[in-house]
């Protein structure tokens, strides 16, 4: 611990090795996912458009085939590497003060920021659930192949499935809150001209993407979608 | 003013350390912090008890000696200000107050409410200097220096080094004070020479020493005593990243022809 690292270089400061490493990779793959989950979110609201709009998205997704699958393989890549880098972050956090203060008082750090290690997980089982249940089907009772509306009414009528879409969802707009502003501070970029409003961007990025994904879950629980 | 203080009591590094509770009837309100304390370790003193070890130097805010935590917050509550320049006029009468060490495994408690943050100087060590040739002064003004870039520099050397900004991360992390080193010689041309090598070091010394990584909460900069920005930490990055990707070690065949 208390050597100083003069001699030649050694390797231990190699990109994926380092705490801004790391992060670099955490925020490449968080800026991924942050597209996907906007993306995601504007297809899904073609719920409001009716059954044959949305099936007809969900037909067109399928119909790209290898694309489809391309992508699909980066989002997982992604979402692989953004937990691996999460955990070792956190260890590495957690090593870092191992006698907790008796009293700390956070000052400006925003909740958000200050929960991304639990709206992080929250979100990634969700993703996993949400995969079973309306991609592939085994945690739909009532899956029907190809008819994505009806999959999403039908599994939404449940009030505990609708309030895990909503928790998480609510729980994604606060990872993003910070994190869409942070992945730019930790590539580098930051401006007093640029950065205030980069975080007024990640914020109303972050009520935007949570607003409209719970309002989905919300319109078929007040009978505003139905069959 | 009265004053009731929990203060953290560690006889040595070994020791597990606890809260003593210690009451001060009659606080002077134009007292500064640490006059505050050495008026309650003379009292200590004379009842024939161990008195509670603190650091300071300068006691006008220049040195980074002192600093530890008061009521969750390092260097107290007053911002810009080190503990020995915060007044007790800044707290009320009845007030309960608690006083702890920084906490961080890089800085390990030495006693009381001092630590060891050597780790700093390690950082340092590795790459936080420029080299110069000794012999004739140089000229001053000799190199010209964009205000802007002089200015930045100015506001970034300013750190006294006093570990507040990782006492105050959620993370221990030392990203504050390791980017105030970097961007204030990186700004300036005296520092480009060294500037991959002194990226790659400091950061490696960092990770060394054991601090924790960055999640941008931004709490160092708002308690960091001199206003030190978190666009360092940006700048750092930024550096780190260009160095680890393109700079090669001293000892890689040099090319060319
Ligand atoms: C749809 C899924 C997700 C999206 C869109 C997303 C997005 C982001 C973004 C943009 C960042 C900021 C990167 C940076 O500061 O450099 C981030 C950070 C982070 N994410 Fe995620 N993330 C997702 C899922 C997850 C999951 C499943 C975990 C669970 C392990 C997780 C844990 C974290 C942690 C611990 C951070 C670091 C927090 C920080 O540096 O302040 N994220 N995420
Ligand atoms: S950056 Fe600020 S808080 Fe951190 S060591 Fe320097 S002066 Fe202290
Ligand atoms: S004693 Fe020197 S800064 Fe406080």
């Amino acid at each position: 611990m208390s050597t100083i690292a003069v001699g030649g270089l050694n390797r231990t400061a190699a990109l994926y090795q380092s705490v801004i490493g790391k992060k670099v990779i955490m925020a490449v793959t968080g800026f991924i996912l942050s597209g996907f989950v906007l993306g995601h979110m504007i297809g899904n609201l073609q719920v409001f458009a009716g059954p044959e709009k949305l099936n007809a998205y969900g037909a067109f997704l399928q119909s790209l085939g290898g694309a489809l699958w391309a992508a699909r393989i980066v989002l997982l890549a992604s979402v692989g590497l953004h937990i691996t880098m999460a955990v070792q972050l956190t260890m590495l956090k957690l090593e870092a003060r191992p006698q907790p203060y008796v009293k700390k008082t956070a000052l400006v750090s925003t909740y958000a920021a200050r929960t991304m290690i639990w709206s992080g997980p929250i979100v990634g089982a969700f993703l996993v659930y949400h995969l079973l249940h309306f991609t592939t089907g085994q945690a739909h009772p009532d899956f029907k192949p190809g008819d994505v509306y009806a999959n999403v009414i039908t599994g939404f009528r449940n009030p505990a499935v609708s309030l895990f879409y909503m928790v998480a969802n609510i729980l994604l707009a606060f990872h993003l809150y910070h994190g869409v502003w942070s992945m730019f501070q930790s590539l580098g970029v930051a401006h007093p001209r640029y950065t205030p409003l980069l975080k007024r961007v990640a914020q109303t990025f972050g009520i935007v993407v949570g607003l409209g994904n719970v309002a989905m879950p919300m319109a078929v629980l007040t009978g505003i979608l139905s069959l | 003013m009265k004053l009731t203080l929990n203060i953290w009591r560690q006889k040595g590094p070994n020791d597990a350390g606890r809260i003593v509770k210690y009451e001060m009837p009659n606080v002077d309100e134009h007292m500064s912090f640490l006059e505050m304390l050495d008026v309650l370790n003379e009292d200590l003193i004379h009842k024939g008890e161990e008195p509670v070890t603190f650091e300071h130097d300068c006691r006008e805010g220049i040195c980074g000696c002192c600093g530890f935590m008061i009521n969750g917050l390092p260097h107290g509550p007053q911002r810009g200000t080190t503990v020995c320049q915060l007044h007790m006029r800044q707290f009320h009468d009845g007030e309960e107050l608690w006083l702890e060490p920084f906490r961080a495994k890089a800085f390990p408690v030495l006693k009381d409410l001092m630590v060891d943050r050597s780790a700093f100087d390690r950082i340092i060590a590795a790459g936080g200097y420029v080299s110069v040739n000794t012999g004739c002064a140089v000229d001053g003004n000799a190199i010209p220096i964009e205000k802007q870039s002089a200015e930045m520099a100015m506001d970034a050397a300013a750190c006294i080094g006093c570990g507040a900004c990782v006492a105050s991360c959620p993370n221990a992390s030392a990203s504050l004070f390791t980017s105030a080193k970097i961007a204030h010689l990186g700004l300036l041309p005296q520092g480009q020479a060294e500037r991959d090598r002194r990226a790659v070091r400091m950061v490696a010394q960092l990770m060394e020493e054991g601090f924790g990584y960055c999640t941008n909460t931004g709490e160092c900069e708002a308690l960091c005593p001199k206003g030190v920005k978190l666009e360092n930490i940006a700048r750092m990055n930024r550096d780190y990243l260009k160095a680890a990707i393109l700079y090669r070690e001293e000892n890689a065949s040099a090319g060319g022809a």
